[in-house]
């Protein structure tokens, strides 16, 4: 058991262009890939995870067994050249394996660190191999640490706590202006792409309404059209603004189209109600003046930017302690798999002793039938408390944690002082 | 008796100490177990505060609001109490942080005056008293969460017009909850006043032949009262929200502990025996 081997065998976004990642023969579906890595010989235990941005499979090996050929071979196929395979494929071993999986399951070996949605790929992954009975003891314990991991990143640190994108930052500034944005209208002048972005997580928050100001009506009414918006005019621009809670504007218009003296009329009409503008045109649209205005605002895309990159300094300053802790838990879980080398060896002391109780208070009963069934009793049960108390030294020495190092000069020790036969 | 509301007293401000520790570690740490710990923490101090006036309130035999201590400590469970009775519908990000910092503040002031019991002069002695002091400061209890949620406006508002966005923006709750929060404590707290204000001219005309005497106390109440009538009318007629609501907010409730306080101290008159 001691000598199998932990493997884990990847490609990623960053080892590998997109163009070869789509052509991996395990690319789509589970079931093929995984009856495929279960067949190799000397694969014990194996499970794979595929994702858009990397395919990782982790098996455990026999000792001595040549599965990596077989391995790489199944991951790319045809695709790359066996020769090139290196250039893109990373495996680890042992411990550097379990450390990888922990660092992918905390996603601080994603493309966006802190983002949460590979942990439910991961999960995912492990149900697919469970269910093909292609996970094992050491599987198992594995890949419920790796999920255990991420919870803990994820409750002691603020890793997933705030926006790396311009569109979610403007999300988390609208959600600290409104609180809800459910009855929020949007308004967005301009039908550029990156408005459209903007516009899509608004959306996804449940915003009420999106109206499309544009200075071509029939690109206005695309734009609504995907959002169940309406179109207007960019001459109803100002009456528009009397409803609208979020506006963000992206114009090509060389000059700013709206003034703080345009605007302040709009707020009395308004009756104060808060506005937030989000400039993404370069160049701008809007006055940064707009922002002196009481309950207006203004966001450019230079303040968005800032803001994002804040908040990544912020989750790097995270991503360290978010680190240790993979650091610290990879760790422990190589000390369970050590301990599984001492293991078998108690195992087999405690079957030994309680063999010779046997064959002896079978030797000694024969001779002793006038005792009564409560004597009789007792005596087995004095023998079995002389091999217990016997067998605590030697166990607590196989248990010892302060020489985990050596444990297999102690596993030796034990099986030549207590002549166990080598069975397992 | 004198014992135990000495010992319920210090209790009290024990575990009003540990709730705003408690707040404050939430405030630091944002974890969702210590808040449920800080909100329980706040509720049995909002109860012991209860149970230290009714016992007060045996002790003495009138309503406990008429000495400096006694007027405090109701002061601080007007502020708890409305603060857990507003937290029951509403969540606003982080705001018993403030509330138990305030309440703390009260207590301890109320530490410090004297805790003797003195009998109730005879121009006191009216069913009036529970009903126009205690209304009174029950409303104070409201403005003073209005003054809060104002002094969290504006931390906010400046967070988000300087787009800076530190550390005190994402634990600051949204603009949009906090002038909520202002406006419906404004108007709790402003119909709590004016009760306050026509329950106490009646007691005057009962007590003393007539219904105002220009006091200073009825005087600076008179002036806090419309400073929180213009407050109200401007938000309901011509919209006042956010930055203006919240200095509004500020300064009136400025007026408020003058009036508490102030007039007390600085100008004297008829109602000096609340000292």
């Amino acid at each position: 058991m001691s000598d199998d081997m932990i493997l884990l065998f990847g490609v990623n976004h960053k080892t590998t262009p997109l163009a070869v990642r789509e052509k991996l023969a395990v690319g789509n579906g589970y079931e093929g890939p995984l009856q495929a890595l279960h067949s190799i010989t000397g694969c014990k235990e194996c499970y794979l995870l595929s994702t858009c941005n990397r395919v990782e499979i982790v098996v455990v090996a026999q000792a001595g067994s040549q599965v990596e050929e077989a391995i790489a071979t199944l991951l790319f196929g045809d695709s790359v050249a066996p020769e090139q395979r290196q250039d893109y494929l990373y495996i680890y071993r042992n411990h550097e394996a379990v450390h990888h999986l922990f660092m992918v399951s905390t996603s601080l070996d994603s493309m966006i660190v802190g983002e949460a949605q590979i942990l439910g790929q991961l999960k995912e992954a492990y149900r697919h191999a469970s269910e093909h009975k292609c996970t094992g003891p050491i599987l198992n314990k594995l890949l419920h640490k790796s999920f255990s991991v991420a919870k803990r990143v994820r409750s002691e640190t603020r890793i997933g706590a705030s926006a790396v994108s311009i569109s979610y930052a403007a999300v988390e500034l609208a959600k600290k202006i409104f609180g809800n944005l459910e009855d929020k209208n949007v308004l967005l002048v301009g039908a550029g792409e990156m408005a459209e972005l903007a516009a899509e997580h608004l959306v996804s928050q449940g915003v009420r309404k999106v109206v499309v100001a544009n200075r071509t009506l029939a690109r206005a009414m695309d734009l609504a059209k995907r959002f169940n918006g309406s179109a207007v005019s960019l001459d109803e621009l100002f009456s528009q603004l009397e409803q609208a809670d979020i506006v963000i504007s992206s114009t090509g218009a060389p000059n700013i189209i709206l003034h703080k003296k345009d605007v302040k009329p709009i707020m009395q009409a308004r009756r104060n109600q808060p506005i937030f503008f989000i400039d993404i045109a370069v160049p701008r649209d809007l006055d940064p003046e707009l922002n002196d205005l009481d309950n207006v605002y203004l966001y450019d895309i230079d303040n968005l930017q800032n803001v994002v990159e804040t908040n990544k300094s912020e989750r790097d300053k995270e991503a360290v302690k978010a680190r240790r802790i993979v650091d610290e838990e990879a760790l422990k879980f190589e000390h369970w798999i050590d301990s599984l080398a001492v293991v078998p060896t108690i195992a087999a002391l405690r079957k030994k002793a309680d063999e010779i109780c046997r064959i002896e208070l079978e030797r000694t009963m024969c001779r002793l039938q006038h005792l009564s069934p409560e004597e009789q009793k007792a005596i087995e049960k004095m023998a079995m408390a002389i091999s217990s108390r016997l067998l605590h030294g030697p166990v607590s020495f196989l248990k010892n944690e302060s020489c985990k190092e050596q444990d297999e000069v102690k596993v030796e020790i034990i099986r030549s002082a207590f002549d166990l036969v080598d069975n397992n | 008796m004198g014992d135990t509301s000495y010992f319920l007293f210090h209790t009290v401000l024990v575990v009003s100490f540990l709730a705003l520790v408690f707040y404050g570690i939430y405030f630091v740490t944002q974890k969702k177990k210590i808040r449920t710990l800080a909100r329980w923490t706040l509720l049995a101090s909002g109860i012991l505060q209860t149970f230290y006036i009714l016992l007060r309130y045996l002790q003495t035999g009138y309503t406990p609001i008429t000495s400096q201590h006694e007027t405090i400590v109701f002061f601080a469970w007007s502020v708890t109490w409305a603060y857990l009775s507003f937290r029951w519908r509403y969540t606003v990000k982080n705001f018993g942080t403030l509330i138990s910092i305030l309440i703390v503040i009260l207590l301890l002031i109320a530490a410090t005056a004297s805790r003797t019991i003195t009998p109730l002069p005879p121009a006191l002695q009216s069913w009036w008293l529970p009903v126009h002091a205690g209304i009174s400061v029950l409303s104070y209890g409201f403005l003073a969460l209005a003054f809060c949620s104002g002094v969290m406006y504006l931390l906010q508002e400046y967070e988000l017009k300087s787009k800076r966005l530190g550390y005190l923006f994402t634990r600051l709750p949204s603009l949009d909850s906090l002038d909520q929060l202002n406006s419906h404590c404004l108007a709790t707290g402003f119909i709590l006043f004016t009760l306050g204000i026509i329950t106490g001219s009646f007691w005057a005309n009962q007590a003393w032949g007539a219904y105002w005497h220009w006091d200073p106390k009825e005087t600076w109440s008179l002036i806090t009262w419309f400073l929180y009538a213009a407050q109200l009318h401007q938000r309901f007629s011509a919209g006042w929200r956010g930055k203006r609501a919240a200095i509004m907010a500020i300064i009136g409730f400025a007026a408020v502990l003058f009036t508490l306080w102030g007039v007390t101290y600085l100008l004297g008159g008829a109602h000096s025996y609340v000292r």
